[in-house]
């Protein structure tokens, strides 16, 4: 099909385009060890400094601490909407299937900015201060999705007949629930979860309308870099929020073959 | 669903369970259980909040007390109209959210032609573990990186002095914010692509072949047409994220405005929330207007 020439140009542009993609952030890595404090390349020299700087900032612990539990609690809501979304979509054929999920997958097919002044509005219309559990409703709608997907996908290439069998063997609902259905998807269901954490974990948009004087830590990186402040401590947060949203995938992945970790929804 | 349960009756358990369960026996009643608490949430929180935002849109504030003033009136969207300021925001916008999708789609597809047509089942494997890594991965911490290699005494520079070349200077401008989109935004669109690639059969492209088809005109003819809804539906998320972004403008951008700015700054610096609803109206009209096309292009069947 592809001859020689045609071959190694896409190769050629294959590298290229892995060069594009990792060199910025390995970048920020180095520069998380530069022992100069202005942001120059090539870096002086390699230091531990501003990494125990940053650890003992205690604004940073805050906002770490503060995006930790609203992404727990962002994935443990999403685990159970998403979950119950997908069995129910599974299931049974109804009126307005196609209507449901389209409603699941919109919060991430409209732009984010929308969610965040519509709920931004939505509290302040209803009178609710923004506070941390503002935040987490903001995260949940739109991670609901990632859940729902994994989940969705697992139980379609689930053989109905697995179920069937054991009905037929005289296991109750529930019994072939915990047996059977459960081990089948337990895996998507986590692949899910690592998925919705690491997407709360990072996300800005929908954040900044719905937080109120709380930073979390993306907003505290956009402040710091706003202002051009800390910069140095800036790289090392960076670098560590990173390794927080790539390892989940990493382990998603492992646990789904790769296939439930397109961010891009609804894999058939 | 009705016709399920009564045209073709399940297999009745043996008689150890008396009781079969009640949500085997009906089973919209468990459909009804399982999704009312998602679907609550949405229509509760996301439909209701989307609505609300539609109706302040058509709300206004009191000037002097920055009060909501809830009357119905068209001043916000008469002001987008008839600013010249405003349409040119919009103008803009949407004409980067097109650059960087063309951008995108032009890098990804051979990327994915590649992965998905010519590399070895090993090699496609890590391919799309290398894109899922970048897909997932932080995106301040990926625009930040691109401020580091931008700026002045950035790599990029450092580069182009070290042959020879003069200094770039792209940070802090319109260009820096293209290049910033379509580096975030790349992955959308190469997973889609590989997956309609992936999905043509073999055989289609053995009969091109057969038929006489030189492989410019296969790529052309066969190939092209077949990724189109791929490339759509990768587009819909390149375009519609560009559209509603105002982090990389404020971040690297040269001082312009784009649509998410002014939302930002409505809210965030006049405390006008009627003002930012009229203006969020329009990337949602914009991309319900796109949504449609990319239906017609068979996007959503190659989601």
């Amino acid at each position: 099909m592809t001859d020689r020439w045609s071959r190694i140009a896409l190769r050629l542009w294959v590298a290229l385009v892995l060069l594009f993609l990792f060199i910025p952030m390995a970048i920020i890595f180095l520069y998380a060890f530069n022992s100069s404090k202005i942001e120059a390349w090539p870096i002086e020299g390699l230091t531990l400094t501003w990494i125990k700087m940053t650890i003992n900032d205690a604004e940073v612990v805050s906002a770490l601490r503060l995006s930790v539990e609203v992404a727990l609690t962002t994935t443990a809501l999403a685990l159970v909407l998403g979950s119950c979304a997908a069995f129910a979509i599974r299931r049974t054929a109804f009126f307005g299937r196609d209507a449901v999920n389209f409603l699941f997958v919109l919060p991430l097919a409209l732009p984010g900015i929308i969610t965040g002044v519509a709920l931004h509005s939505f509290f302040g219309y209803g009178g609710i201060l923004l506070s941390i559990w503002t935040i987490i409703v903001g995260h949940t709608t739109f991670c609901i999705v990632v859940v729902y997907n994994n989940v969705l996908a697992r139980l379609r290439r689930t053989q109905g007949s697995l179920l069937e069998a054991a009905m037929d063997l005289g296991a109750s609902g529930f019994q072939t629930f915990r047996d059977i259905t459960l081990p089948l998807i337990s895996t998507s269901i986590i692949a899910g979860a690592m998925l919705a954490f690491a997407l709360s974990f990072d996300e800005i948009i929908v954040t900044t309308f719905t937080a109120g004087a709380q930073n979390t830590l993306p907003i505290w990186i956009f402040a710091q870099i706003r202002n051009g402040q800390r910069l140095p401590e800036v790289n090392v947060v960076v670098s560590f929020v990173i390794l927080v949203t790539i390892i989940p995938v990493l382990i998603a992945a492992r646990l789904t073959g790769g296939s439930g970790t397109s961010r891009v929804p609804a894999a058939r | 669903m009705t016709v399920e349960a009564v045209g073709r009756p399940r297999p009745k358990p043996g008689g150890a369970v008396a009781n079969p369960s009640i949500f085997w026996r009906i089973p919209w009643l468990r459909t009804a259980i399982l999704l009312a608490p998602p679907l609550t949430w949405f229509v509760a929180i996301y439909l209701a909040s989307l609505a609300l935002l539609l109706v302040t849109a058509f709300w206004t504030i009191d000037p002097f007390t920055t009060r909501v003033v809830q009357s119905w009136s068209l001043d916000n969207f008469q002001q987008i109209v008839n600013e010249p300021t405003y349409l040119r925001i919009i103008g803009r916008t949407v004409l980067m959210a097109a650059l960087v999708t063309m951008t995108d789609a032009l890098i990804a597809f051979p990327f994915a032609y590649y992965m998905a047509r010519v590399a070895s089942r090993r090699v496609q494997t890590a391919l799309f573990a290398a894109v899922l890594l970048p897909l997932w991965a932080s995106y301040l911490a990926r625009l930040y990186a691109w401020i580091l290699i931008l700026n002045h005494s950035g790599v990029l520079n450092w580069s182009l002095q070290s042959v020879g070349l003069p200094a770039a200077n792209v940070a802090y401008s319109d260009v820096a914010v293209w290049i910033v989109f379509s580096y975030i935004w790349l992955p959308f669109m190469i997973i889609p692509a590989y997956a309609a690639l992936e999905r043509i059969p073999d055989s289609l492209l053995e009969a091109a072949a057969d038929l006489g088809a030189r492989r410019w005109r296969t790529v052309r003819d066969v190939v092209l047409p077949l990724a189109l809804p791929g490339v759509a539906a990768g587009s819909i998320f390149t375009f519609s994220l560009t559209l509603g972004d105002y982090i990389t403008p404020v971040l690297i951008g040269g001082g312009t405005s784009f649509i998410g700015n002014v939302v930002y700054s409505s809210i965030g610096i006049a405390n006008n929330v009627p003002f930012a609803a009229a203006l969020a109206m329009v990337p949602i009209a914009i991309m319900a207007l796109y949504l449609i096309g990319a239906k017609r292009l068979g996007a959503f069947e190659a989601l």
